[in-house]
């Protein structure tokens, strides 16, 4: 192992951390709000609706990202007049963009079945309370379920988050030099794959690590109603014995 | 409870006082079991109204038709003078207008068997959320006058904690605080003291008590005699979807005239 060679392979890498991190965190964001359409069309109860979005998580469930991504960016290319026609030609012609498109299409996909989960699990008698109270539609989501909801799903939304931290080495195949990307850049010049990979997978552990831990903060945050309540303070007469 | 207190005379139970609630002809099956076969039912302002029965009578049913947590096949429910509005739909009938549902609710207090409180808001939180989400209240009117609601059903101390730190006596109080909080013209109660520890009934029941000493409007599905008996004016005794016994506590309870309420009695000694 040559420590200096790694060091300096560290340095090079995290060139590559912003667009990992930028991948990330536009397909996490964007793909949040389609998973919140797609649980909330599972939910509707009409057939119209559910069955869509029970097709569309058991396509991009059931199929390797590689291949959704290899779809996307190549695949789409043979349409290209038909794209240009309809002015998304540069769109479609970014890997950026392609690459953004299939991690959010991807994680859309499971986070959608996340949130169902955690919108499944309100307790009825929580939501009948607030009805009682006069609460419906919007209003009754906003303030009970959906707070309810959160708390129940991020946990698995956690892994979900690191998963896609690590799908976007995917990107790479795609010309993208993000970590990965440099990674095998570095590979090509200097033919030491064991050191440069080495580094790389270290530099995807210390962002999950810093993910885990801002992840694990909101958890604590949010859920004080699961801890042990404050201490009560001691009395004042135990203090004069 | 003690014995020696006699039924209570609330200032308006007269003739004339105005319905606050009225129900007729309620009917509700689900699938082929008919829970509801035609109950009638009126409560004047002020009136503390016990409904018993054993388990399966309906009663629970009656008591969540008025607030539409069911919305019954026929019948027709008022509230302060006005009908609530229902209509046909596929599934059944439906409430015609969820405004007006909304709107009556947010007047007709509800205390739950088992409680209900929202486990991710504090007790404090959980006092004023209607009111300021629902009636539109200022913030500061609200967590002042949730304030003395914790102070009279005893339970300030707790009011930054959350509902799972509490015990389940301390909870139902923290419900009954909620639902004084909407300010409402009648409460409706579903069992509240069925899910504690029987240490703990005496402490919810005290509140109640001290409730209806106010003159409020109380409907209470209830197993326990004694406050039917010494709380309540009037007693309805549910048999299998229909009334089958009604009046003043100390007529029905020393000169019952049903057969199964007989019974009823004396099974819950």
């Amino acid at each position: 192992m040559d420590f200096a060679f790694m060091r300096d392979s560290f340095v090079t890498l995290l060139g590559g951390v912003p667009l990992t991190l930028n991948l990330a965190f536009m397909s996490v964001s964007l793909g949040a709000i389609l998973a919140m359409l797609l649980a909330l069309m599972r939910m509707s109860g009409f057939k119209v609706l559910d069955w869509p979005a029970q097709a569309y998580v058991f396509v991009f469930r059931g199929t390797p990202l590689l291949v959704q991504i290899f779809l996307i960016y190549y695949g789409l290319g043979q349409f290209r007049p038909t794209l240009q026609e309809w002015g998304l030609w540069t769109f479609f012609r970014e890997p950026y963009w392609c690459a953004v498109l299939a991690l959010t299409l991807n994680t859309a996909a499971y986070a959608s079945e996340i949130i169902r989960g955690g919108l499944q699990s309100v307790p009825h008698n929580q939501v009948e309370a607030a009805r009682a109270c006069g609460m419906s539609g919007f209003l009754l989501f906003r303030r009970i379920v959906f707070p309810i909801a959160v708390r129940q799903a991020l946990p698995a939304y956690g892994s979900e988050i690191i998963l896609m931290v690590k799908a976007t080495s995917l990107a790479s195949i795609i010309t993208m030099m993000e970590v990965t990307g440099l990674a095998a850049k570095l590979i090509s010049q200097s033919f030491r794959a064991v050191e440069v990979f080495v580094v790389a997978g270290l530099i995807y552990l210390i962002l999950n690590f810093i993910i885990t831990r801002i992840i694990m903060a909101i958890e604590w945050w949010l859920s004080p109603h699961l801890r042990r309540p404050p201490a009560i303070e001691p009395r004042l007469e135990a203090a004069h014995v | 409870m003690s014995n020696g207190v006699a039924s209570l005379s609330t200032p308006l139970a007269s003739a004339e006082a105005a319905a606050a609630v009225s129900v007729a002809n309620l009917r509700k099956s689900f699938g082929n079991l008919e829970v509801l076969k035609g109950v009638s039912l009126s409560a004047r302002e002020g009136d503390v109204i016990s409904i018993l029965g054993a388990s399966g009578s309906g009663k629970s049913t009656m008591l969540r038709c008025i607030n539409m947590l069911e919305v019954p096949d026929s019948g027709e429910i008022r509230i302060g003078g006005e009908t609530i509005g229902l209509r046909q739909s596929r599934k059944g009938m439906m409430p015609a207008d969820q405004r007006q549902v909304d709107r009556i609710r947010s007047r007709v207090a509800m205390v739950f068997q088992s409680f209900n409180l929202w486990s991710h808001l504090t007790i404090l939180e959980n006092v004023i959320e209607a009111p300021i989400h629902v009636q539109k209240r200022p913030r500061h009117e609200c967590i002042a006058e949730a304030m003395e609601l914790l102070n009279k059903v005893g339970i300030a101390d707790k009011r930054n904690q959350y509902p799972s730190h509490l015990s389940g006596g301390q909870q139902q109080r923290a419900a009954i605080a909620r639902a004084l909080a909407m300010h409402p013209k009648v409460m409706l109660f579903d069992e509240p003291t069925s899910a504690l520890d029987p240490e703990l009934v005496g402490e919810v029941l005290r509140v109640m008590r001290s409730l209806a000493e106010e003159g409020r409007t109380m409907l209470v599905v209830t197993h326990e005699m004694g406050f039917a008996r010494d709380v309540s004016n009037r007693v309805v005794f549910l048999h299998k979807g229909v009334v089958e016994e009604e009046g003043p506590p100390a007529e029905v309870f020393g000169a019952p005239k049903s057969e199964r309420f007989k019974q009823f009695i004396s099974s819950h000694r």
